[in-house]
C-alpha cells in the first residue's frame, strides 16, 4: 500500500489543546478564521475549574487582581499580563465566559474583585471566574450558612471531614455525611466522571436526591464533589437543586476533572466544524517555517499529514504538555528549539524549599516573545512574523504560584489572534472573515 | 513499668533506656529483650531517621575494606554471615561484584583477591565475558572482575521486626518524636533522662537504671549531655540516588580506592547508586546537593553506562558517625569504620554507655557487646543470642518491602480494598494494618510515619497524588480531625521535595509540575 502524505490547507495552525488553545481556537471562530488545531488534551483535565486573573504574589494573596498585577509590574516587569492593558484583558476573559456559557457550561461573569474559591482541601484560593455550579459555595462561606458536605464511598482524594475540619475554624456551620453513590455501591473506586456521566440521566439523579434528601432538614446549601454532568452542568445543577429544594454548589476533585473534561469535551463537540478543523489527541512532530506561513507534520493512523499554514500560534503548555524539555543541564522548546529563557545551572531551577514563597526559577522559565506575542531569537528578533506563542510556554510568568493561569492563557490568546486576523484577513482576497467582535490593530 | 506524673511532668519508669532508633538502638533493645531485660526505646524523629534509614541498604561482603581495614573486613564477613542466617527475610542474598575498568590502577586490582584471603572473604575471578553475562548491564570496557558475597538488606524491615520482637519478648516499648534534653546526675550514675516530646512539647522523665546512648551521629551530643567529652565523631556526609528500576541483579562495586560513585546496589525494585563522602560540621537538616548527584552519575556511569540514561527518583544524604581517633586527620574515607563502645567509667559515670561508629553490616555485633555491658552491670548472666535466635517477622513489617503491597493486593481479590498509591500498589488494608499494628503505631500516626513504615510516597509520582489521597484516608478514619493533618500533608511533601530536588530534570519535571500543580492549585498548601 502507498501511503500519500494528506495535506489540509489552512489560515492559521493551533498547536495545543489546553486553555490557551482552547481560548485561540474561540476567538479565532469568532474572527471567521480558518484554523486547523491539533494537540493533545491531557493537562486541561488537571484544572479545578476556577479561572484565575491575578492572586498570589511572592506569599501574598489579593482580593482585587489588579492590586497584585501593580505590584507584579514593580517585580516580574516581563511577566505576560504586564505586557496587556487591564481593558484587553477584562474584555478577553469576559468573551471566553460569555463564550463557554453559550456552549453550555455556563461560567460567572468575571468581576473586578476575587472570589473565594473552595478546594477540596478546605482551603481557599483567590479567583476571578468559576463554574456556575460552583458559584454558590462562595456565598455559602462568606454567610456562615449551614451547610452538607457530602462525599462517597470510594471517591478517593475526596474527604467531607478533611474539608470540614479545615474549613471549621471560619465556617463553624459545616458538617459532612458519606453516602454511597446510586449504581456504584460495590466499595471498588469510583472516579468523578463515571459518577458525573450517570447523573446525566434524570433517573440516576433523583436515586440521588432521594439518599440526600433525609439528611438536608435544616441546611440551606448542599456541597458535593465536582460530579453534575458532563455535557449539560447547568441543566443538571438546576434539577439537583429542584429535586432537593436547597441551594447546592461543587467542591474541585483530583484529576481527571469533571471541570477539565466539560471544557474538552465542548471544545470537541460543540465547536462550528466549518471553520475549525480539530485533530485531537495527536501531537505535531515537526514545524517548519516558511515565508508565507508554515508547515506542520504529524502522523495518524491513516499516514502522514501535513497542514499548510499562514500563521501558527504555538500554545504547548510547559514540561507536562512537552512544550518545554528539560535535559539534564538545560531547557529547550520542543517544537522549533526557541531560546528559552532559564535560571544559569539546574542547580537554580528549584528553591531548596518546596513551599518558598517566590516560587521555582524553572517556574518563570519559558519563551520570550515581543509586544505582538512572536517568539523570539538569541538575538531578540522574531522568529517569524508569522508565528505567535501563548499561555505558559511563556517565560516570566509563575501561573501556579500566581494564580494567574487563565488570565495569561486566555489574554494572550486574545493577543495572538488579534495579531493573526491583522495578518491573514486584511490580506487574503477570498477571506471568510465577517466582522468579528475582536477589532484588527491598525497595521 | 509505671506511670506517675508528679507536678505535670510524666514520669516513666524503666531497667534500661536506650536513645537512639537506628539498627543500633533497634538492635540493643532486642538484644536485651533477648535477655528478659526490658527497655525504653526513644528517638528524636522516628525509627532509622539517620543514617540507618539513609544507606544504600548493603550487607557488605568485607570486601571493600580488604585493602585497608583488615578489621573491619572480617567484623563485615563474620556479621555479613550471621545475619544471612538470622535476619533472611530482610536479606536479599543477590552476590555482587568487584570490578574495575580501563583506566582504573591495575595493582590496586590485583592485589584484591589477596587481600581478601587474608581476610577470610570468599572472592572468585571472573573474565570480563562472565561478568557481562552476569551483570550485562556493565561496561564493555572491564578490565578486572571478582564474584564475592555481597547482599542487600532492609534497613526498615529490620529495625521494625527488632522493636516488634523486644516488644512481645518483653513489656519494652518504642517512643518516636521524643528527644533527650538533659539528664539528672548524681552520686556518679545518671538518675533520670529529662525529654521532650517534639510533636506535644510535653516533658517526660525517664529513669532508668541504665542508659545507653545509641545516637548515631547525635551520640557525640547525648554524651556531653552527660557531662562525657570523651566520645568524639567526625560527622562525613554521603549522598546516594534512586533508579526507578532496578540497574543489576546483584551488587557492583568498582575495584579502586573508594570514590564517588563507586557502587550500585539493587534494592527490590530499585537501585541505589552512591556514594559521596564528605565531611561536614553539624549532622542536623542535611540534603543532597544537584552537585553530589552529578559527580554520582558520572562516576556511575563509567561502570554502568546505561545510568546515564536511567530515571532517577530521589537522592538522599546520610551522616557517617565516624569515629576520630586522638592525632587523625579530617578525612572521612580515611577514618575507621569501626566502632566503639564506652563505658565511660572513667567519666565517673557507672550506669551510662555509648555506642558509635560502625556500620550496618556490624550493628548486631554492636548491639551484642553493649547488652553484654548492660546485662553484666546489671547482674544478669543470660548469654546473647541474637547470633542464634532468628528475627522473627511481625503484622505490618513487611509493607516495606518493594512489591510486596502489590502481591498482597492481587492476592487477597478483593476489590473494595481501594489502592492509595498507584506507584507501589499500596491499598487502604495495607494503611489500616501499619495504623493497627506496626511498631511506633500506638503514638500519633501521620503521612510521613505511614511512609517510613511502607512504600507510600517511594514510587515515581513522588507521592504527589498518594500523598493527597493518604491524608484524606487519615481524615475519613479519624486520625486526623483538624487543621493538623494537612499541616501534616505538607510538611511530608516539603520533606519528600529535598530528596527529589537534585535528581529533577528529564521526565521529572514534569513529573514535578504536575505535583505542584496538585499540591499548590488543587490543595492550595502553599497558601496557609
Amino acid at each position: 500500500m502507498i501511503r500519500e502524505t494528506r495535506k489540509i490547507k489552512s489560515q492559521l495552525a493551533i498547536i495545543g489543546t489546553g486553555l490557551a488553545g482552547l481560548a485561540a481556537g474561540i476567538f479565532a471562530t469568532e474572527q471567521g478564521i480558518k484554523t486547523t488545531q491539533v494537540g493533545h488534551t491531557g493537562s486541561v483535565t488537571y484544572t479545578t475549574g476556577y479561572l484565575d486573573l491575578f492572586g498570589s504574589l511572592s506569599g501574598q494573596q489579593y482580593s482585587d487582581p489588579w492590586q497584585g498585577v501593580d505590584e507584579l509590574k514593580k517585580e516580574y516587569p516581563n511577566h505576560p499580563l504586564c505586557q496587556i492593558d487591564r481593558e484587553e484583558i477584562n474584555v478577553a476573559m469576559s468573551l471566553f465566559v460569555e463564550k463557554l456559557t453559550e456552549m453550555g457550561v455556563g461560567y460567572l461573569k468575571p468581576g473586578s474583585k476575587n472570589l473565594d474559591a473552595l478546594l477540596p482541601s478546605g482551603v481557599c484560593k483567590p479567583t476571578i471566574s468559576m463554574p456556575l455550579t460552583m458559584a454558590a459555595g462562595i456565598r455559602a462561606k462568606k454567610t456562615n450558612a449551614s451547610t452538607l458536605i457530602i462525599d462517597f464511598i470510594g471517591l478517593q482524594g475526596f474527604s467531607g471531614v478533611e474539608f470540614v475540619a479545615n474549613l471549621k475554624p471560619s465556617w463553624p456551620e459545616l458538617s459532612n455525611k458519606r453516602l454511597q453513590f446510586p449504581g456504584m455501591e460495590s466499595g471498588q473506586q469510583l472516579f468523578p466522571e463515571v459518577m458525573a456521566r450517570s447523573l446525566e440521566v434524570p433517573e440516576n439523579r433523583r436515586k440521588l436526591a432521594e439518599l440526600i434528601k433525609p439528611l438536608i432538614n435544616g441546611f440551606e446549601y448542599l456541597g458535593l464533589p465536582a460530579i453534575l454532568g458532563i455535557h449539560l452542568p447547568d441543566e443538571v445543577h438546576r434539577e439537583m437543586e429542584g429535586l432537593l429544594g436547597i441551594k447546592v454548589f461543587e467542591i474541585p476533585t483530583m484529576p481527571p476533572s469533571v471541570a477539565g473534561i466539560r471544557l474538552r469535551e465542548i471544545f470537541e463537540q460543540r465547536f462550528p466544524a466549518q471553520l475549525i478543523t480539530l485533530i485531537p489527541q495527536h501531537k505535531v512532530e515537526k514545524l517548519e517555517l516558511t515565508d508565507g506561513g508554515a508547515r506542520l507534520f504529524f502522523k495518524d493512523p491513516f499516514g502522514d499529514v501535513e497542514i499548510e499554514s499562514q500563521a501558527v500560534i504555538l500554545a504547548t503548555g510547559r514540561f507536562l504538555s512537552g512544550g518545554l524539555a528539560a535535559g539534564q543541564q538545560s531547557i529547550r522548546e520542543s517544537l522549533l528549539n526557541i531560546p528559552v529563557s532559564q535560571p544559569k545551572g539546574r542547580d537554580d531551577w528549584y528553591s531548596e524549599k518546596y513551599f518558598a514563597p517566590e516560587g521555582h526559577g524553572i517556574n518563570r522559565a519559558g519563551v520570550e516573545v515581543d509586544d505582538n506575542f512572536r517568539p523570539l531569537d538569541e538575538d531578540g528578533r522574531p522568529l517569524s512574523n508569522r508565528l505567535f506563542a501563548i499561555g505558559t510556554v511563556l517565560a516570566n510568568q509563575d501561573w501556579v504560584r500566581q494564580r494567574c493561569g487563565a488570565a495569561i492563557s486566555i489574554s494572550t490568546a486574545y493577543q495572538a489572534v488579534k495579531r493573526v486576523a491583522g495578518l491573514i484577513l486584511d490580506s487574503t482576497i477570498d477571506s471568510p472573515g465577517k466582522s468579528g467582535k475582536i477589532s484588527s490593530p491598525a497595521r | 513499668m509505671k506511670t506517675n506524673s508528679p507536678a505535670g511532668t510524666k514520669t516513666l519508669t524503666t531497667k534500661v533506656l536506650i536513645i537512639g532508633g537506628g539498627v543500633t538502638g533497634t538492635g540493643v533493645m532486642r538484644d536485651l529483650a533477648l535477655r528478659n531485660i526490658s527497655s525504653i526505646l526513644i528517638d528524636q524523629h522516628d525509627l532509622n531517621s539517620g543514617a540507618s534509614g539513609s544507606n544504600h541498604g548493603l550487607l557488605h561482603s568485607g570486601g571493600r575494606y580488604a585493602a585497608k581495614d583488615r578489621d573491619t573486613a572480617i567484623e563485615c564477613r563474620v556479621e555479613g554471615e550471621i545475619l544471612k542466617r538470622v535476619a533472611s527475610n530482610c536479606i536479599d542474598p543477590c552476590g555482587g561484584m568487584f570490578v574495575a575498568v580501563d583506566g582504573d590502577d591495575l595493582d590496586f586490582a590485583s592485589q584484591f583477591p589477596d587481600h581478601c584471603q587474608a581476610a577470610g572473604i570468599s572472592c572468585t575471578p571472573l573474565s570480563p565475558s562472565q561478568a557481562m553475562e552476569r551483570e550485562p548491564s556493565l561496561t564493555k570496557k572491564i578490565v578486572a572482575a571478582y564474584e564475592v558475597a555481597d547482599a542487600t538488606i532492609d534497613p526498615f524491615r529490620l529495625t521494625l521486626e527488632s522493636v516488634n520482637h523486644a516488644m512481645e519478648l518483653t513489656d519494652s516499648f518504642y517512643m518516636p518524636h521524643t528527644r533527650v534534653e538533659a539528664f539528672e546526675i548524681g552520686d556518679g550514675e545518671i538518675r533520670a533522662a529529662l525529654c521532650r516530646d517534639g510533636r506535644s512539647g510535653e516533658q517526660i522523665r525517664i529513669e532508668a537504671e541504665e542508659v545507653v546512648n545509641a545516637a548515631g551521629a547525635w551520640a557525640m551530643r547525648v554524651a556531653r549531655l552527660a557531662g562525657c567529652n570523651n566520645v568524639n565523631l567526625l560527622y562525613s556526609k554521603g549522598t546516594l540516588i534512586i533508579s526507578n528500576s532496578r540497574m543489576s541483579s546483584g551488587v557492583i562495586n568498582r575495584l579502586r580506592p573508594p570514590g564517588d560513585g563507586d557502587i550500585l546496589v539493587p534494592g527490590g525494585t530499585v537501585s541505589l547508586l552512591g556514594t559521596t563522602s564528605a565531611t561536614i560540621e553539624n549532622p542536623d537538616r542535611i540534603t543532597p546537593t544537584v552537585d553530589e548527584v552529578d559527580r554520582i552519575l558520572a562516576e556511575g556511569t563509567d561502570m554502568v553506562p546505561s545510568l546515564a540514561d536511567a530515571r532517577f527518583i530521589r537522592a538522599f544524604a546520610g551522616v557517617r558517625p565516624l569515629l576520630m581517633a586522638s592525632g587523625h586527620g579530617g578525612d572521612g574515607r580515611e577514618a575507621s569504620r569501626g566502632f566503639a563502645l564506652f563505658d565511660h567509667k572513667e567519666q565517673n559515670l557507672r550506669n551510662f554507655a555509648t555506642v558509635t561508629g560502625g556500620k550496618l553490616t556490624t550493628f548486631r555485633l554492636m548491639a551484642e557487646r553493649v547488652g553484654d555491658l548492660i546485662a553484666k552491670r546489671l547482674g544478669s548472666s543470660a548469654p546473647c543470642k541474637t547470633a542464634v535466635v532468628p528475627l522473627p517477622s511481625g503484622p505490618a513489617i513487611c509493607w516495606t518491602e518493594p512489591g510486596f503491597s502489590a502481591r498482597d493486593w492481587y492476592a487477597r481479590q478483593d476489590p473494595t480494598d481501594r489502592i492509595l498509591c498507584e506507584c507501589e500498589m499500596v491499598s487502604e488494608s495495607s494503611i489500616d494494618s501499619i495504623i493497627n499494628e506496626a511498631p511506633g503505631s500506638e503514638a500519633d500516626m501521620s503521612v510521613k510515619a505511614i511512609s517510613l513504615r511502607s512504600r507510600v510516597g517511594k514510587g515515581s509520582c513522588q507521592g504527589a497524588f498518594c500523598s493527597i489521597r493518604v491524608t484524606s484516608y487519615l481524615y475519613d478514619k479519624g486520625i486526623y480531625s483538624s487543621e493538623a493533618g494537612l499541616a501534616h500533608l505538607r510538611d511530608f511533601v516539603k520533606e519528600r521535595f529535598k530528596g527529589v530536588r537534585p535528581v529533577l530534570w528529564g521526565a521529572h519535571v514534569a513529573q514535578m509540575e504536575l505535583a505542584e500543580a496538585l499540591h499548590c492549585d488543587l490543595m492550595g498548601l502553599d497558601l496557609k
